[in-house]
C-alpha cells in the first residue's frame, strides 16, 4: 500500500468520524428538545395539566349518525330506519351470563333463537360494550324491565335505530343488508383510518348497495363532551357536536318494475337484468330466489342462517352478477354481426342446412331435426339455425370470435357498483392455456370452436354481461358502465350529487350491419322463435331466444331422483330491447332449468316490457305460457 | 464443572462470545423497563406481560444468532436480502391483501407478512454494501445509484400506502448516504428541493394522511381520532410532574384516557407514572445506547461495518425521538413504536436483530485492521 493511499484512507476515516460527530450532535439537539418539552409540560405547566387530569372527568361520547336511506328512481323508500327499544347486556360487567339471561327471561320473553344470536354476537365482537339479548321490546316489556332494573347489573334498555327493508325479498340482491361490525370489519376500518368515525356505530353494510355505498350511507359521527363522576357516570353535557346523517342513495332501479319482474318469475329460479341503453342505468335487477334482508338486521339467528346456507336453491347467491351461464343462441346476433363486420358473410349468403354439420369425424347436430333447409343470415337468427353458426364459427376461427366478442364486454367484469361480480369466460386459446395445466388440455382444438359459435362450449357469462352487450348493440355500439345509483342527496344541505353515465367505449361498427342484425332480431319477435310470446305487442322490439345446456350437477348437491331430473333440464334464456328505434330498455332473462328459451324466459320479458313501456300490469301472475302453446316456437331452440 | 463433557466455563465463554456487554445491558434494561410499564398499562394483568416476555426470549435468540455471523457474511447477504425484499414488495403490489385500499400484507397461508418491515434492515445493509464495494473511489454517480436503490422500495411502500414505514426506511437509507460522505453542498441543495416539493407532495397525500398533519397543528379538530390521542397523552405527561404519580398509579392510564396505551402510546403511561425524573433516566438510557452504537461505528474495521452500524444506531434514535415527540405533542401521530418498550413481538425482533448487527461489527473490529 502506498503512502498516498494510506493517507487517503485515513482522511476518509476522519471524514466519516466528522459525519458521525455531526449525527451525534443532531441526536443531542433532538434529545435536548425533548427534554425542554418535558420540562415545559412536567414542571412549568405541571399545575395546569395536573388540574386537567384531576378534572379529567370529561368523557367524549360518540353520537352515531343516522344511516342514509335507499330510494328507488321514483323516491320510493327501499331501506329506512326506525326507533326501537332493545334489552342489552354489557358482557364485561356480568359475572354469570347464563344466570342473568335466565333471570331476565322472567320479565321478558327470550326465545332460544335470541340466546343463540347473543352467543354468536359474543363470539364475533371483541370488547363489545353492549350486546342485545332482545330487540324490539314492547312498551309493556320496557316498563316491566324498568321497574326491576335494580335487580340487575350490566343490563340496560336502549333506544336504537333499526334498519327496515319494507319490500322484503323484492330487490334483496340489489339492496343487500347491514349487520353488526365484526372483529374483521373493525380491523379493516382501523387499517383504512376510518375507525374514529365508526365509534359508537354497531352496524355496517354487508352486501348489495348497503355495502358498496357504505361510506355514503354512514355519515359523520358527532360527539358530546360529558362531565362524569369518579365512577364514570355522566352528570351533564358540556358541549355537543351533532352527528351528520349519511347521504340518501337514490337508485336507477324502478321498484314497481322490479316487483312485476320478480312476480313474473313465479317459482322459477333465475336472473333478469334490465338496462337503460343510453345511460347504463339498471332498471330492474332480479336474482331468484331472494331472501328477506330484514332477517340480518339485528344479527341473523343460526337456524335462519343455516336454512339460507343449506338450501339447494342457494338464495344468497347473486345469480345476476355471480352466476355464470352459457349464452346459448342469444350469442348468435353477435356472431352474425362479427361475420358482417369481418367480411365473412353478407346478408344474402345462404347455406343449406341438412340438420347437422360434419367436422372431421364428428357430427354437430342442429336442434331441429332435418334442418331449416336453405338459410340466409336473416333466417339464421329468426329461426335460430345451429348449422349456420357451426359453419360460421369454423370459417371465422376462435381468435376472430374472441377478439370481436371481447369488445362487447363478454368475459370481463362490467364494473357495476356492486361487490362480488364474476368475470366469466370468453374462450380463446390464450384462456385455455392459462386455465389448464397439462399440455394436452392446454391446446385449443379446432373442433372446440364449432360449439362456441352457438354460445355453448366453454362460453360462460353473467346475465349482467348479456344485458350490457345487448344494451351496447341496441345503442349502436356506445357501451355504458351499468350502474345502480343515479345520485346521492345530502339530507342536511339538500345538496344533490349525480353520478354521470360513464361511457366505457364506443365500438366502431358499420351502421347498416347493426341495422340488419336489429331487423333480424325484430323478426324473431314477429315471425320467429319468440313470435308467440310477443303476439299483439303494441310496440316494436327485437329479441333472441336461447337455451343453455346443463351438463352436470354441481358437487355436493343432494341426489334426489325427482329433483335431479328438473335440475338437469336446460336453462332458458331470452334477450330483448324495445322499442326498435331509440330503445328505452334492454334486458336479459335467464330461467334456470326453464327448458327452451321461448317457453319460460320470453314471456317474463314480455311482461316486463309491457309494464315498462305501456304501464300495463299482467292480469294474473303467470308461471309460463302453457306447454301446448309453444311447441312450434320452441322446437328450433 | 462440566455439562455433557463440556467444561462449564468454556460453554459460558461460547455463549457469551460476540455479546457486547454494554450494548446488551442497555437493551435489556430498556426491555425490562418496558415490561414494568406494560404491567401497569395492562391494569396488572400478567398475561400480556408473559406474552411480551416470550417475544423478548425470541428476540434475544435472534440477536445472539446475528451476533455470531461475521460482517463479511452479512455483506454477502445484503444483495440477496434487498432483492428478495423488492420481489416481495412487488408481490404485495400485485397480489397482496387489500385491506380497504391499503395493500401491505402478503398472505402466506399460515400468517400474514409485511415485507416492508424487513426493508428497515435490508435497505441500510444494501446501501452500506454498495458503498463498500466502490470504496476505492466513491463518486457522485454512486450517490445517485444509492439514491435510486433507496427511492425504489420507499416509493413502493409509500404507494401501499404506508407513509410511516416509508419514512423510516427512507431515514435508514438516508443515514447511510449521509455517513458515506455525500457532499454538504449537495445535501443543502436536496434540503431546499425537499422543502420546495412539499407543496406538490401535499396534493399526493391521502386525505387521512393530511388530516394527521393538520391534527398536529390543532388537535381539537379531530377529538375522536388522532387529536384525542394527542390531547390525552399530553395531559398524562404534564400531570406526571417531576416525580411522577408512582408505578401503577397513573390516573390517566387507569381511567382509560390513554388510547393504545400498550403500543404506540406506552410512553404516556411511563411519563405519567415516573415523571420528569423517569423521563431523564429513559433519555439517558437511549443516549448511552446510541453513544455505544456510534462508538462501534467509529471503530468498525470496514466501510460496510461503519455505515451499517451508524445507520442502525441512528434508526434507534429516530424511533425513540419520533415516538416520544408524538406522545409529547410536538410531532404528528405516526405508527412508530417506542424501541424496546412498546408491546409487540415483530418490532422487538427487528430491534434486537439491529443490536445483533452492531455486536457482530464490534466483535470483528480488530480482525481486518492492518
Amino acid at each position: 500500500m502506498s503512502f498516498a493511499e494510506l493517507r487517503n484512507t485515513e482522511s476518509e476515516l476522519r471524514a466519516f468520524q466528522v459525519r458521525l460527530g455531526a449525527a451525534g450532535l443532531v441526536v443531542l439537539v433532538a434529545f435536548a428538545l425533548l427534554l425542554a418539552r418535558f420540562v415545559w409540560l412536567q414542571v412549568l405547566q405541571h399545575d395546569a395539566y395536573s388540574a386537567m387530569a384531576e378534572e379529567n372527568r370529561i368523557a367524549i361520547v360518540p353520537l352515531p349518525p343516522n344511516r342514509g336511506l335507499i330510494l328507488d328512481r321514483n323516491g320510493d323508500v327501499l331501506a329506512r330506519n326506525y326507533l326501537a327499544y332493545t334489552l342489552e347486556i354489557f358482557p364485561a360487567q356480568v359475572r354469570d351470563l347464563e344466570a342473568t339471561i335466565a333471570e331476565l327471561a322472567a320479565f321478558v320473553e327470550i326465545q332460544p333463537r335470541d340466546r343463540a344470536r347473543f352467543r354468536k354476537l359474543l363470539q364475533e365482537t371483541k370488547n363489545a360494550e353492549s350486546l342485545p339479548i332482545r330487540t324490539r321490546l314492547t312498551d309493556e316489556e320496557v316498563a316491566r324491565i324498568a321497574a326491576n332494573r335494580w335487580r340487575f347489573t350490566g343490563v340496560d334498555i336502549r333506544a336504537r335505530l333499526f334498519r327496515r327493508y319494507p319490500y322484503g325479498e323484492v330487490a334483496s340482491h340489489v339492496i343487500g343488508y347491514i349487520g353488526r361490525i365484526t372483529t374483521s370489519d373493525l380491523e379493516q376500518l382501523e387499517e383504512s383510518e376510518l375507525a374514529a368515525n365508526y365509534r359508537g356505530t354497531d352496524y355496517i353494510g354487508k352486501a348489495g348497495i348497503e355495502a358498496s355505498y357504505q361510506q355514503e350511507l354512514h355519515g359523520i359521527t358527532g360527539f358530546e363532551r360529558l362531565e362524569i363522576d369518579a365512577a364514570g357516570r355522566g352528570i351533564r353535557a358540556l358541549s355537543r357536536t351533532p352527528a351528520q346523517s349519511g347521504n340518501n342513495v337514490a337508485l336507477t332501479l324502478d321498484i314497481r318494475l322490479q316487483e312485476v319482474a320478480e312476480r313474473a318469475f313465479g317459482e322459477w329460479r333465475g336472473a333478469l337484468v334490465a338496462i337503460e341503453p343510453a345511460t347504463g342505468g339498471v332498471l330492474a335487477f332480479v336474482s331468484k330466489p331472494g331472501y328477506d334482508p330484514n332477517l340480518f338486521v339485528d344479527g341473523i339467528d343460526p337456524q335462519s342462517w343455516e336454512a339460507l346456507m343449506s338450501s339447494p336453491d342457494r338464495p344468497l347467491n347473486n345469480r345476476a352478477i355471480a352466476g355464470l351461464y352459457p349464452p346459448g343462441s342469444t350469442f348468435k346476433p353477435y356472431m352474425a354481426l362479427a361475420a358482417l363486420e369481418l367480411g365473412k358473410r353478407t346478408p344474402r349468403t345462404t347455406i343449406s342446412d341438412p340438420g347437422y354439420f360434419v367436422f372431421g369425424d364428428r357430427r354437430f347436430r342442429d336442434s331441429k331435426r332435418g334442418g331449416h333447409g336453405t338459410v340466409d343470415m336473416y333466417k339464421s337468427i329468426v329461426m335460430s339455425s345451429d348449422t349456420y353458426y357451426y359453419m360460421l364459427a369454423n370459417d371465422m376461427g376462435i381468435d376472430a370470435i374472441a377478439g370481436f366478442m371481447k369488445r362487447f364486454g363478454f368475459g370481463a367484469r362490467t364494473g357495476i357498483d356492486l361487490e362480488g361480480e364474476a368475470e366469466g369466460v370468453l374462450p380463446s386459446p390464450e384462456w385455455k392455456h392459462a386455465r389448464f395445466s397439462r399440455p394436452e388440455q392446454q391446446r385449443w382444438y379446432a373442433g372446440e370452436t364449432i360449439s362456441i359459435g352457438i354460445g355453448q362450449g366453454y362460453n360462460a357469462y353473467t346475465p349482467l354481461q348479456l344485458a350490457q352487450a345487448l344494451a351496447t348493440l341496441a345503442n349502436n355500439g356506445a357501451m355504458f358502465r351499468p350502474r345502480l345509483v343515479s345520485h346521492v342527496d345530502n339530507p342536511r344541505t339538500g345538496e344533490r350529487r349525480y353520478f354521470e353515465p360513464q361511457l366505457v367505449r364506443q365500438l366502431q361498427l358499420q351502421p347498416e350491419h347493426v341495422a340488419f342484425v336489429k331487423q333480424a332480431m325484430a323478426g324473431v319477435n314477429i315471425e320467429g322463435t319468440a313470435a308467440r310470446s310477443f303476439a299483439g305487442a303494441q310496440y316494436t322490439s327485437g329479441g333472441k331466444t336461447g337455451t343453455a345446456q346443463v351438463i352436470a350437477l354441481k358437487q355436493g348437491e343432494k341426489y334426489e331422483e325427482d329433483k335431479v331430473a328438473e335440475r338437469l333440464r336446460d336453462h332458458s334464456l331470452y334477450v330483448a330491447f324495445a322499442p326498435l328505434e331509440g330503445p328505452k330498455i334492454a334486458l336479459a332473462v335467464l330461467v334456470e332449468n326453464g327448458g327452451f328459451g321461448a317457453r319460460t324466459a320470453a314471456p317474463i320479458a314480455r311482461t316486463v316490457l309491457d309494464y315498462y313501456l305501456l304501464g300495463k300490469l299482467p292480469r294474473a301472475p303467470r308461471r309460463a305460457v302453457p306447454e301446448a302453446d309453444v311447441q312450434s316456437d320452441a322446437e328450433s331452440d | 464443572m462440566e455439562i455433557a463433557g463440556y467444561p462449564l466455563r468454556r460453554l459460558r465463554a461460547r455463549v457469551l462470545e460476540g455479546i457486547d456487554p454494554p450494548l446488551f445491558a442497555l437493551a435489556l434494561a430498556l426491555s425490562l423497563v418496558g415490561l414494568a410499564v406494560l404491567y401497569s398499562a395492562s391494569y396488572e394483568n400478567a398475561s400480556r406481560v408473559a406474552s411480551q416476555l416470550a417475544s423478548l426470549a425470541v428476540a434475544l435468540a435472534a440477536m445472539w444468532a446475528v451476533a455470531q455471523v461475521a460482517p463479511q457474511t452479512l455483506a454477502r447477504l445484503a444483495l440477496p436480502a434487498y432483492c428478495a425484499g423488492i420481489a416481495l414488495l412487488v408481490a404485495v403490489a400485485l397480489g397482496g391483501e387489500v385491506v380497504n385500499g391499503a395493500r401491505r400484507w402478503l398472505n402466506l397461508g399460515v400468517m400474514r407478512f409485511q415485507p416492508s418491515e424487513m426493508m428497515k434492515i435490508a435497505v441500510p445493509m444494501m446501501l452500506a454494501w454498495y458503498f463498500h464495494r466502490n470504496e476505492s473511489a466513491i463518486r457522485l454517480r454512486d450517490f445517485a445509484v444509492a439514491g435510486v436503490l433507496l427511492a425504489l422500495p420507499v416509493a413502493m411502500i409509500a404507494r401501499q400506502p404506508d407513509l410511516g414505514t416509508a419514512l423510516l426506511v427512507a431515514a435508514a437509507g438516508f443515514y447511510v448516504i449521509f455517513l458515506a460522505g455525500v457532499s454538504w453542498k449537495l445535501l443543502a441543495g436536496l434540503g431546499v428541493l425537499a422543502l420546495a416539493s412539499l407543496f406538490p407532495l401535499w396534493g399526493l397525500l391521502h386525505d387521512y394522511q393530511r388530516r394527521r398533519i393538520l391534527t398536529l397543528l390543532d388537535p381539537s379538530q379531530d377529538p375522536l381520532g388522532a387529536g384525542y390521542h394527542t390531547i390525552q397523552s399530553t395531559i398524562a405527561v404534564g400531570s406526571g410532574g417531576i416525580a411522577g404519580k408512582g408505578w401503577l398509579n397513573g390516573s390517566q392510564t387507569h381511567l382509560e384516557f390513554i388510547p393504545e396505551r400498550h403500543t404506540d402510546f406506552i410512553f404516556a403511561v411511563f411519563a405519567e407514572e415516573f415523571g420528569l425524573v423517569g423521563n431523564v433516566l429513559l433519555l439517558a438510557l437511549y443516549a448511552l445506547l446510541i453513544a455505544r452504537g456510534l462508538a462501534i461505528a467509529a471503530q468498525a474495521a470496514t466501510l460496510f461495518g461503519r455505515l451499517l452500524a451508524g445507520a442502525v444506531t441512528l434508526m434507534f434514535f429516530t424511533y425513540a425521538f419520533v415516538n416520544m415527540g408524538m406522545v409529547a405533542g410536538i410531532l404528528p401521530v405516526v405508527g412508530v413504536p417506542l424501541p424496546f418498550i412498546s408491546y409487540g413481538g415483530t418490532a422487538l425482533a427487528t430491534l434486537f436483530v439491529g443490536i445483533g448487527l452492531l455486536m457482530s461489527i464490534q466483535r470483528h473490529r480488530k480482525l481486518v485492521r492492518t
